[in-house]
């Protein structure tokens, strides 16, 4: 055969082959059906030609007649032509503007050439379907064979698919596939069959781009909320909404003074930032407490509990345990100069700090300890001048009267914030000139007024008494001038003023009062008369302290630098009883339990207590409780509930101790004032007895 | 201020104790001498704590408050005083 002749159409067949899906054997048939129903009679005519052309190239025989005749040479003659899969058709120079790159280039031609495609439907021969078809082609098969049979010659139908198939297949095409392409003819009259081989057929329509619009808006306020109700918030919300309704009933009555409200409101705002941390105040105290409450466990338990076991078999002497010592650092340089125990609350008592160093006067100091808390005051209050005595109303405990150096008497009020005092006398309101030595509460007056008294070295015995914003001053006595000897007129001139040191008021009687002087003289006086009712000369030096018994109303006791102690009946001008510690006297105190037992405390550091109804004569207890060389000891306080004493020193520390059991015992089966009163007059019987 | 400021400082400087801790209602610390981890710790674990007690206290009779709460541990003690608005620990040792 000729390649000259064929080539172009080899190559259009080349294309068509590519197209093709491979091994589809049985459509050939109805490729070749379909082509016929499309061509037109022409076509059919040319293709039965080139068939026919076919054909006779197979069987060798048929010629076109136009076929060029060649020479043997011309046909030797080697021609060489390249099958490329370039499309020589196809335009190379296009040139298309990319916006990429923003210049033109060259375009990629597609070479593929789809000379012809064609889908088709294929039935497994197998199948139920293609049982069915085989019969109704049997059928037609028939007809075929009628209608081929017109023909003579069913490869020649056979073969008129062949141009357009692969040249190798159409033989094993053409006996196979005859069937099948009688089956397909069929087909077309046929409703179509379902497709069994799950060949997709598929249809792409317009694909709408994806788009995506988006936008945000503003949050939706939320909030969660959740709440329990239990029996304690209910009644939280039923006081609070009580309290409002109280509210409401105050501002309807307080109307007209609104403008105040609105200042005040300021006011409130202004401070309440202020007040958060202040809130906390009364939580830090109440942990410093519990922070020393562990590290002083071991005093606390003593306190509460340790009864020394040795006391039975050493009776009647006894110990003082010691607990806790008090001490501020900028008390340091400051002695104490007075105590004084609250009576509501037994564990606080106040300290009185100055100096009896007459060259080393400087300001003083109030200071309140409470045993809760021994390492820092509870309350402190500076003063300009040194601290001599102090007085807690034994009532409205927080306020304490205080005796100055410089003269004044000052009231202080607890419950109130800041460091001065609520009243204070000025020279105007009859000050004392000379220093304060003993301040003494009274019981309120006939309206109601809180009073107190004091004496003072100026020989005066005042009166004080709290209306509204002043306090107000009545000199009571007048101390009567010393000298009034007339034999010794010189004496009389180096003393003419007699001056008060101490100052005490009967416990029952509440009008009769003593007062110690310097002198060393006792004096027995009445509130409401300048008269002098008693005079006692008790002591050669300065009398510190005069006390009167808790119990026994007829007894006193006084103490002096001149080393004594004396126990008076205010009845007998002598003393009943004297006692000698051999060291100067800096105070002494009654038991607040027996009307016997008391205790003093010596400038050489010694505590000494006595039990009158056990030993009339020496001490039970006779104990140095601070470093005897540097420190003088130089008050002494029992406290009104627990077996304690405090002792002051000059070093500003207080200490305090615990009563051996031996210092603190009762009359067997019996208890109460009387019976305390009862023991001390039994003694005071076998005292006068033998005179 | 100044005042509760000085209790604190006071405290701290006393024997065995390892640190302050104020808490507000919240259970967020406001003030600590602790190290940050730890302070969060305790200030979220002892808030529940706190909440917890005193809601037992409250219950049992709603007139009745919680004042103050000890935790005695093996290693220390953690001291307790809650307030209204804030409250405070405290953490110590005693054996020290």
């Amino acid at each position: 055969m000729s390649v000259r002749d064929t080539n172009v159409r080899a190559h259009a067949r080349k294309g068509s082959n590519v197209q093709k899906t491979p091994g589809v054997k049985s459509t050939k048939a109805a490729n070749k059906e379909k082509i016929s129903s499309v061509c037109d009679e022409t076509d059919v005519t040319d293709e039965e030609k080139t068939v026919e052309m076919g054909g006779g190239r197979i069987k060798g025989l048929v010629k076109p007649p136009d076929q060029l005749k060649l020479t043997d040479i011309e046909k030797k003659e080697k021609i060489t032509k390249v099958l490329t899969t370039h499309n020589p058709n196809a335009p190379n120079n296009i040139a298309r503007w990319s916006f990429k790159d923003r210049c033109f280039k060259p375009c990629v031609v597609d070479h593929t050439m789809h000379i012809f495609e064609l889908e088709v439907n294929l039935v497994y021969k197998n199948s139920e379907e293609g049982r069915k078809e085989m019969l109704k082609q049997g059928l037609h098969e028939d007809d075929a064979t009628v209608d081929t049979g017109a023909e003579s010659d069913k490869e020649k139908t056979e073969t008129s698919a062949t141009p357009v198939e692969d040249g190798g297949e159409v033989e094993e095409a053409g006996e196979e596939d005859r069937p099948d392409s009688a089956a397909s003819k069929t087909d077309k009259k046929e409703p179509k069959i379902a497709n069994v081989f799950a060949c997709s057929r598929a249809t792409q329509t317009l694909d709408n781009p994806p788009r995506e619009i988006s936008c945000q808006i503003e949050p939706l306020p939320r909030s969660s909320f959740s709440a329990s109700a239990n029996q304690w918030e209910i009644y939280d919300a039923y006081v609070e909404e009580l309290q409002k309704q109280e509210k409401n009933k105050e501002k309807q009555k307080a109307v007209p003074s609104e403008k105040d409200d609105k200042s005040q409101k300021k006011m409130v705002l202004m401070e309440a930032q202020e007040a958060d941390f202040k809130k906390v105040k009364k939580e830090a105290k109440s942990l410093e407490r519990m922070v020393n409450q562990n590290i002083y466990d071991k005093i606390v338990q003593d306190f509460a509990y340790y009864e020394d076991p040795a006391d039975e078999f050493r009776f009647p002497k006894a110990t003082l345990l010691p607990l806790w010592k008090f001490k501020y650092d900028q008390a340091k340089k400051l002695s104490v100069t007075a105590l004084c125990w609250n009576d509501k609350c037994p564990d606080l008592f106040g300290v009185g700090m100055g100096s009896y160093d007459f060259c080393k006067q400087g300001s003083g100091m109030l200071l309140f300890y409470t045993y809760k808390n021994c390492s820092f005051p509870e309350y402190i209050y500076p003063t300009s001048s040194g601290v001599l005595c102090l007085d807690i109303h034994k009532q409205r405990t927080y306020l304490v009267a205080v005796g100055l150096y410089d003269g004044c008497v000052a009231v202080y009020n607890l419950k109130k914030e800041g460091k001065e005092p609520i009243y204070k006398s000025t020279a105007k309101t009859g000050k004392h000139t000379a220093p304060v030595w003993q301040v003494c509460w009274q019981n309120d007056d006939m309206d109601n007024n809180h009073n107190f008294y004091s004496v003072s070295s100026d020989g005066r015995v005042v009166s004080w008494t709290l209306v509204r914003n002043e306090l107000v001053f009545t000199d009571i006595i007048q101390l009567p001038l010393i000298g009034a000897d007339p034999e010794e007129p010189e004496l009389a001139q180096m003393h003419l003023i007699p001056c008060g040191t101490s100052m005490d008021f009967h416990k029952q009687i509440d009008y009769l009062f003593l007062v110690g002087t310097q002198e060393g003289k006792i004096y027995e006086c009445k509130t409401y008369s300048s008269k002098i009712l008693e005079t006692y000369e008790a002591h050669h030096m300065t009398v510190d302290t005069v006390k009167w018994n808790y119990f026994h109303p007829k007894v006193f006791i006084s103490c002096s630098s001149d080393w004594t102690i004396k126990i008076w009946d205010y009845t007998i001008n002598t003393p009943v009883l004297t006692f000698d510690l051999k060291e100067p006297v800096g105070d002494v105190a009654w038991a607040p339990y027996s009307s016997t037992v008391f205790a003093a405390v010596t400038t050489d550091g010694n505590v000494h207590v006595f039990d009158l109804n056990i030993n009339k004569y020496e001490a039970l207890c006779q104990q140095l409780v601070v470093d005897k060389k540097k420190t003088k000891l130089t008050h002494i306080e029992f406290n009104p509930t627990h077996p304690i004493i405090i002792v002051g020193d000059d070093r500003g520390n207080v200490n305090s101790f615990k009563l051996s059991p031996n210092l603190r015992l009762k009359p067997k089966g019996k208890d109460g004032p009387e019976v305390e009163a009862a023991k001390m007059e039994t003694l005071l019987a076998l005292l006068r007895k033998p005179e | 201020m100044a005042e509760v400021e000085e209790t604190l400082k006071r405290i701290q400087g006393q024997k065995g104790v390892q640190g302050i801790i104020i808490v507000n209602s919240e259970g967020i610390p406001i003030k600590t001498t602790l190290d940050n981890s730890s302070t969060v710790q305790y200030a979220g674990l002892i808030h529940q704590l706190v909440m917890k007690a005193r809601s037992t206290v409250r219950d049992i009779d709603p007139q009745n408050d919680l004042t103050f709460l000890r935790v005695r541990s093996k290693k220390n003690e953690i001291m307790i005083a809650p307030d209204k608005d804030y409250f405070l620990i405290v953490i110590q040792n005693p054996s020290d």
